[in-house]
Formats: structure tokens, C-alpha cells, sequence
């Protein structure tokens, strides 16, 4: 690996978690596709501040862009208030607008600028390592890693201060507002956040996808914990190699890094949905059939209880008779005696069944439930 | 520009009507279709929907490697038909919910997207230049066949929608309701999202994948302003997307680097912010207005109950009372004078001396009405 390769990983990594943690309350909050809103118009401040400072490096961009986002979220909260629209069609609204007026500043007025729409769209991370911060006349490194790494610093700092108000605010906001906890005020902090956030991050991946690693590893890793420190820490690890492999698959097919890194994002997710323990699909489909036979023997168990020792029982508790009594198929029906036979709760005497002293227990057990 | 010279020009200039023509026909589409989406909480379906048509386009210029627009367009439709396809059983299976699967879904199938994008510039093909004006839209580009795609699909989408109007309208308003009628709920909603789907991508030439969205929620959130009934406000949409789109692609094209997608947006925005402040009944500049008539019926109701309660505490009925007397007693509401005025002139108070009022024998009878009716319905 060289140098500048090692570096982009480095900020790819801290793109990654920055993201990962605000979006974890993002997708508690039902707030995800604030995410895309905030990204996109967060382009407007960025004109607007060009135009008022004239200079791309400035760290008042930042601030002017983040502003932007904060009043992006202020304005869709207004917008739904009047009741006139709900607020899926706000953000709608908002967004698109914002985003248009920054696209025509910038195409009309800024063409000749390093300040281009694709850019702020895709970003590009490839350039990242050629922008370099020097102090004492030393090179200390690409400028990308340190404004990542102030703005992780930063999201860290925000999440462990303000932890508990968090969580109580984002799983319930009615009591955090009765403890005394202001939910407006946390709420506007972590959009300042995001706000800043999807600004840093933009530069190096380009706004769409900011909004990838928002949203795709919180998801991720909401579908394997229940804990909101493990959400936190797990989706930040998911993010990290999303954001290393889609660096690599970038790298050997020669593509965009960004979109290769949202694409990793989603091939995780599909992997976690489909491979989950307790929740993925396939765990849910053997849980299933696992359940299906178990149920299915229990009730063939309770079904020679009841015919036990009673007049019909060789014509009840005979093989043949299961799938006209259970509705079963002749195959099931041997599979679950099978099973049972294998378990000793019941034994085969030619065709006929009886029931093992544990096979009666597990049957007694089940009609009293 | 002057208007006629403009308009002459629109008639006059073959591009220019080309243009006109393809951004009024996916307004009109994408009005109409928005308005279910605006009424089924899915506004944001639309933005979805464009972004994970990006890698359609590119796939299904790879395919094929035509860039003919029919078969760009059934890729974009393939794949945002995926992406929402991909929605719906997200939020089925897992926990994950609505607004993350939206976000999920559009910023991976678009990243996806330019992974193929920056793919096929590798590629030695000199034709694939162009495929990026998909991003903002260029209306420029539409060519005749365009056009005529165009209003191929647009037209096939609107007969659906009359065929199925009765079906979608019970859909959108109380799908309970439709699925204890005995209707396929299921394939209408599956119906519904394909004809948004096809919808948004005749747009996507003109208007790009990221602004696209704006053209389903902006004119049907519009048009939701001045109706309560359906059947007007899808009509009204589709002209309002209609307008935007024409307005859009015109002003884009007369000056160089506006591109036209965030133009078309910016119109259509306009359109909302006008029917938001002015559209009879709902606009909030009417209801400022009504509110203002409210507080001071209210105010002058008061004024002449404090002076029919002044006028029952002495002997004689038209005794004046002092203006400041009636300031005092107002006080929180104000509006004294004013409420004097309006009362004199209906007769109900009169000057009594230098700022003194009583009421009139009339304005007894009223106040007194008044009072009564007051005290029945609190």
C-alpha cells in the first residue's frame, strides 16, 4: 500500500463512523430521509458562502453550509405546521428548492471556479491526498483527514456528552420533555450535527452518498442489536468496512470510490437481511420449519393420547390413518413419525403407534397447556 | 426578451417547441400521478424511485449500447421499479423502517449507479458521452423521438389511471375499506407504483434523477391547495405540471448554463408558494385575513358587552360611560375605539358627551340578545 492510498482509507474510515453515528438516531428518530434533505441543501450554503468569502478552503464555508442544513430542517418544520402539507411532502418541497437555487448559482456564476455540481455531488476522494495541510513548513498530511477527523472528534464528543438526553429524547420525547430535558433543543443539536457532518463529508464522497453512510450501516446493524450502545459501535464497524472494501473494489475495477463504498453499504445490508441470526431470512425460514415439525409431532402426540387404550385405537393410532386425520401428507406423515420415533416419544409396533412414557408426558403437557 | 418576440419564437423555433411540448407532457403525467403519491404519505417515494433508475440507465445502456431513449427509459423503469419493489419488502421483513428503506434504497442504488457510470468512461466507446445529462436533465437534448416517447408512455400511464380512477381514488382514501370490497388491494398498489414509475423516468432526460422528485410533489401539493375533490386536483396538477415544465424548460434554454432540471423545479416551487399563500379557502394569506375579521367581531362584541354590563350597574340605561372606563374593562383584547365606531354606525351606541358612550335603546335590545345567547352555549 502507498502512502496516499493508506490515507485515503484513513479519511474514508473517518467519513464512515462520522456518518454512522448521528445516523443511528437518524433512523430511531424516523427522521432518515432528513439525511438527504440536509445533504442536498447544504449545496446552497456552499454558493452562497463562495460567493460572499471567494475563497473554497475557507472554514467559514463549513459554517455557512451547515447553517444551511439547520435551516433546511427549521423550514420543513414550518412548512408542516401551516398543516397545509404533511411532512414527507415538505421535505419534498424544501429540498429540491434549495438545491436547485445552489445548482443555478453555480452553473451560472461559478463555472470557471474549482466549484463544480458534479463534484459536490459525487465527490471525489481519489484528489483527496493531494490537498495537503502544511505547518512549520512541514507536510503533516492530506487537509481531508484532519477536518474528518475534527468533525469525528466532534460527533464523538456530542454523543458521549449528551448520551443519556439522546436516548431518552429518541425513544420517548414526551417524557424527556417532562423530565426537563428540552427534545427541541437536542432535536436542533444533532440536525447541527448532521448538518456539519454531511458538509465535511461531502467533499469527500459527494452528497448522495453521504447520505448511504448515514442510513445504510445504522440500518445494518439495527437488524442484528437491540441495544443502542452496540447500534452505536457495531454500525460504526460496518461503516468502516464498508468503507475499506469499496475503497479496494474501487481500486481494482477503477471506478468512483464513493458509489463503489455505497454499494458495499448495500451489499452488507442484503447480506445482514438475508443472514441475520434471529432476524435474517434464512434464520427466520429453518426457525420456521423447525417449528413446523416440532408442533407437528407434539400434535401427533396428543392425537394417540387421546385414542389411547380407547376402542378405535387401532384404527385411530395406525399409520396409515395420520394424514386423513391430520390432513397431512403421506410423506410428512412419515417424516414426523420418524422424527418422533428418533426423539423416543412414541414406538412402532408394525404399523401400529404407541406412545413412550416421555411421548405421553410432552402430550399431557401440551392440552394443559 | 419582449413576450410577443418570445412567444413568436416559441412557435417559430423547432428545438424550442420540441421542448415545450416534451416538459408539458411529463408535467402533466407527473402532476397527475404525483397527486396519489402526495395523498398516499409516499411523496418521497418519487425521490427514491428517480435515483434508483440511474443504474438502469446505465445498464441498460451497456446491454444495448444504444442510447435510443425508449430503451434507456425501461432500464430506468426496471430498475427504480426494483428499488421500490426492494422498499416494500424491507419494510415487510425487517424492522427497518419506511423513511430508512427510502433512504437506503435511493443512496445505494445510486452509488451503484455511478460505479457503473465511471465503469463505462473506461469503456472505448465513443457514444458514451452524455449519459451524465441524466443527473440534472438536459431539454436541450430532446429530440423528436424523444418527444414521441415521451407521449407514447405518458399517454398509456393516463389511460391506466381512467380505467382504474375509481379503484386508485378508494386506494388512496380508505385501502381497508377497498380490501373488505373484495379488490385485488395488493396488485392495485402494485399497479399504482408502476405507473409512477413510469411517470418519473419519462421525466428523467429532462429534469435528472436528483430533482426529478420535485415534479410529483410539488404540483400536487400545489393543486391540494385549491380543492378538496380528487378529480380537480389531479386536473389541476397535471396543469400545474404542466406550466412548470414548459416555464422551466423555456427560461433554461434562453440563456446558456442554467441547467434545466433545477429550473423547472424552481417554477414548479414557485407554483406551491403562490398556492400556499393564495388559494381560496386553504391559502394562509385568506386565512390571516379571516382571522382578523374573527378577533375584531370578537372585540366589538366585547365593547358592547362591557357597556351593557356598565348599563345594567346604574338607574339609567343610555347612561355614557368614559372611553378609558371601557379601555380598562377591554383590556387584553384592545380594539376599543375601532369597535365604537362600527357600533355607531349600526346604531347600537351613541356619543353621550366629550368621550362618553351609552348604548342606545337598540343596542340594549342587541347586547341584551347577546348576553342571553352567550349564556346558553357556555
Amino acid at each position: 500500500m502507498t502512502a496516499p492510498q493508506i490515507e485515503i482509507q484513513l479519511i474514508a474510515s473517518a467519513v464512515a463512523v462520522s456518518c454512522a453515528l448521528p445516523g443511528c438516531f437518524l433512523i430511531l428518530r424516523r427522521m432518515a430521509m432528513m439525511s438527504d434533505a440536509i445533504s442536498h441543501s447544504i449545496l446552497l450554503g456552499i454558493a452562497v458562502g463562495f460567493f460572499v468569502i471567494r475563497d473554497l478552503a475557507s472554514p467559514l464555508l463549513v459554517l455557512s453550509a451547515a447553517l444551511t442544513g439547520v435551516v433546511t430542517v427549521s423550514l420543513v418544520e414550518i412548512l408542516t405546521r401551516t398543516k397545509r402539507v404533511r411532512e414527507d411532502a415538505a421535505i419534498g418541497l424544501i429540498f429540491p428548492a434549495l438545491f436547485s437555487i445552489g445548482v443555478i448559482l453555480i452553473s451560472r456564476y461559478a463555472g470557471d471556479v474549482h466549484l463544480d455540481v458534479d463534484a459536490v455531488l459525487l465527490g471525489e476522494l481519489a484528489f483527496a491526498p493531494f490537498n495537503r495541510l502544511s505547518a512549520l513548513g512541514y507536510d503533516i498530511g492530506p487537509k481531508g483527514l484532519y477536518l474528518m477527523s475534527g468533525i469525528l472528534l466532534l460527533n464523538l464528543l456530542f454523543i458521549l456528552i449528551f448520551y443519556k438526553e439522546l436516548k431518552l429524547s429518541t425513544f420517548d420525547a414526551g417524557l424527556a420533555g417532562a423530565l426537563g430535558f428540552s427534545p427541541v433543543v437536542i432535536h436542533y443539536g444533532l440536525m447541527t450535527i448532521v448538518s456539519i457532518t454531511a458538509v465535511g463529508a461531502f467533499d469527500a464522497v459527494g452528497s448522495v452518498l453521504v447520505v448511504a453512510l448515514m442510513i445504510a450501516p445504522p440500518a445494518t446493524a439495527y437488524l442484528i442489536t437491540d441495544r443502542l450502545s452496540y447500534l452505536l459501535a457495531a454500525s460504526s464497524l460496518i461503516g468502516v468496512i464498508c468503507a475499506i472494501s469499496g475503497y479496494w473494489v474501487a481500486h481494482a475495477l477503477d471506478v468512483s470510490i464513493a458509489g463503489s463504498m455505497a454499494t458495499m453499504t448495500g451489499v452488507f445490508f442484503v447480506a445482514t437481511f438475508l443472514a441475520a441470526p434471529d432476524r435474517g431470512l434464512v434464520s427466520i425460514f429453518v426457525r420456521r420449519a423447525r417449528q413446523r415439525v416440532e408442533f407437528a409431532q407434539t400434535m401427533l402426540l396428543v392425537h394417540l393420547y387421546n385414542h389411547e387404550d380407547l376402542p378405535g385405537e387401532q384404527k385411530e393410532n395406525h399409520v396409515d390413518h395420520l394424514h386423513e386425520h391430520q390432513r397431512w401428507k403421506p410423506e410428512f406423515a412419515v417424516r414426523i413419525v420418524a422424527a418422533a420415533e428418533r426423539k423416543g416419544t412414541l414406538s412402532r409396533d408394525g404399523e401400529l403407534l404407541f406412545l413412550t412414557e416421555r411421548g405421553r408426558e410432552i402430550a399431557r403437557r401440551a392440552i394443559v397447556g | 426578451m419582449d413576450i410577443v418576440g418570445f412567444v413568436d419564437n416559441l412557435f417559430a423555433d423547432y428545438t424550442l417547441r420540441q421542448v415545450a411540448l416534451g416538459a408539458a407532457m411529463l408535467g402533466i403525467v407527473n402532476g397527475v400521478l404525483g397527486s396519489f403519491a402526495v395523498l398516499r404519505k409516499q411523496s418521497l417515494l418519487g425521490d427514491a424511485i428517480s435515483h434508483a433508475a440511474l443504474p438502469g440507465i446505465v445498464l441498460a445502456f451497456l446491454l444495448t449500447g444504444s442510447k435510443s431513449s425508449l430503451a434507456l427509459l425501461l432500464g430506468a423503469a426496471a430498475a427504480g421499479w426494483v428499488g421500490t419493489l426492494l422498499i416494500m419488502s424491507i419494510v415487510k421483513h425487517t424492522r427497518v423502517k419506511y423513511d430508512s428503506a427510502l433512504g437506503l434504497v435511493l443512496s445505494v442504488f445510486f452509488g451503484f449507479g455511478l460505479v457503473l457510470l465511471t465503469y463505462i468512461q473506461k469503456l472505448p466507446v465513443a457514444t458514451q458521452a452524455g449519459l451524465d445529462k441524466f443527473l440534472f436533465g438536459q431539454a436541450a437534448t430532446l429530440l423528436r423521438k424523444d418527444v414521441m416517447t415521451i407521449g407514447v408512455l405518458g399517454g398509456i400511464v393516463l389511460v391506466f389511471l381512467l380505467l382504474f380512477w375509481k379503484e386508485f381514488k378508494l386506494l388512496s382514501f380508505d385501502p381497508d375499506f377497498a380490501f373488505s370490497l373484495g379488490f385485488p388491494v395488493r396488485i392495485l398498489d402494485v399497479i399504482l407504483t408502476t405507473l409512477l414509475v413510469i411517470a418519473i423516468v419519462i421525466g428523467l432526460q429532462t429534469v435528472g434523477v436528483v430533482l426529478m422528485s420535485a415534479m410529483v410533489v410539488a404540483p400536487a401539493a400545489a393543486a391540494r391547495q385549491w380543492t378538496d375533490r380528487l378529480g380537480v386536483m389531479v386536473t389541476v396538477s397535471g396543469i400545474f405540471g404542466a406550466l412548470a415544465g414548459v416555464s422551466g424548460a423555456l427560461v433554461s434554454s434562453q440563456a446558456a448554463r442554467i441547467p434545466t432540471g433545477p429550473t423547472i423545479v424552481l417554477c414548479a416551487s414557485a407554483i406551491v408558494l403562490f398556492s400556499l399563500l393564495l388559494a381560496p379557502n386553504r391559502g394562509m394569506a385568506w386565512g390571516f385575513v379571516r382571522e382578523q375579521i374573527n378577533r375584531r367581531q370578537l372585540q366589538t362584541d366585547a365593547v358592547l358587552g362591557d357597556l351593557y354590563v356598565l348599563a345594567n350597574q346604574h338607574q339609567e340605561p343610555g347612561h355614557g360611560h368614559p372611553i378609558e372606563v371601557l379601555r380598562t374593562m377591554a383590556h387584553g383584547h384592545g380594539g376599543v375605539d375601532r369597535s365604537l365606531k362600527v357600533l355607531k354606525e349600526r346604531g347600537l351606541v351613541r356619543e353621550t358627551g366629550s368621550g362618553e358612550w351609552g348604548l342606545t335603546p337598540l343596542g340594549m335590545e342587541e347586547a341584551g340578545r347577546l348576553s342571553r345567547q352567550w349564556r346558553e352555549t357556555s
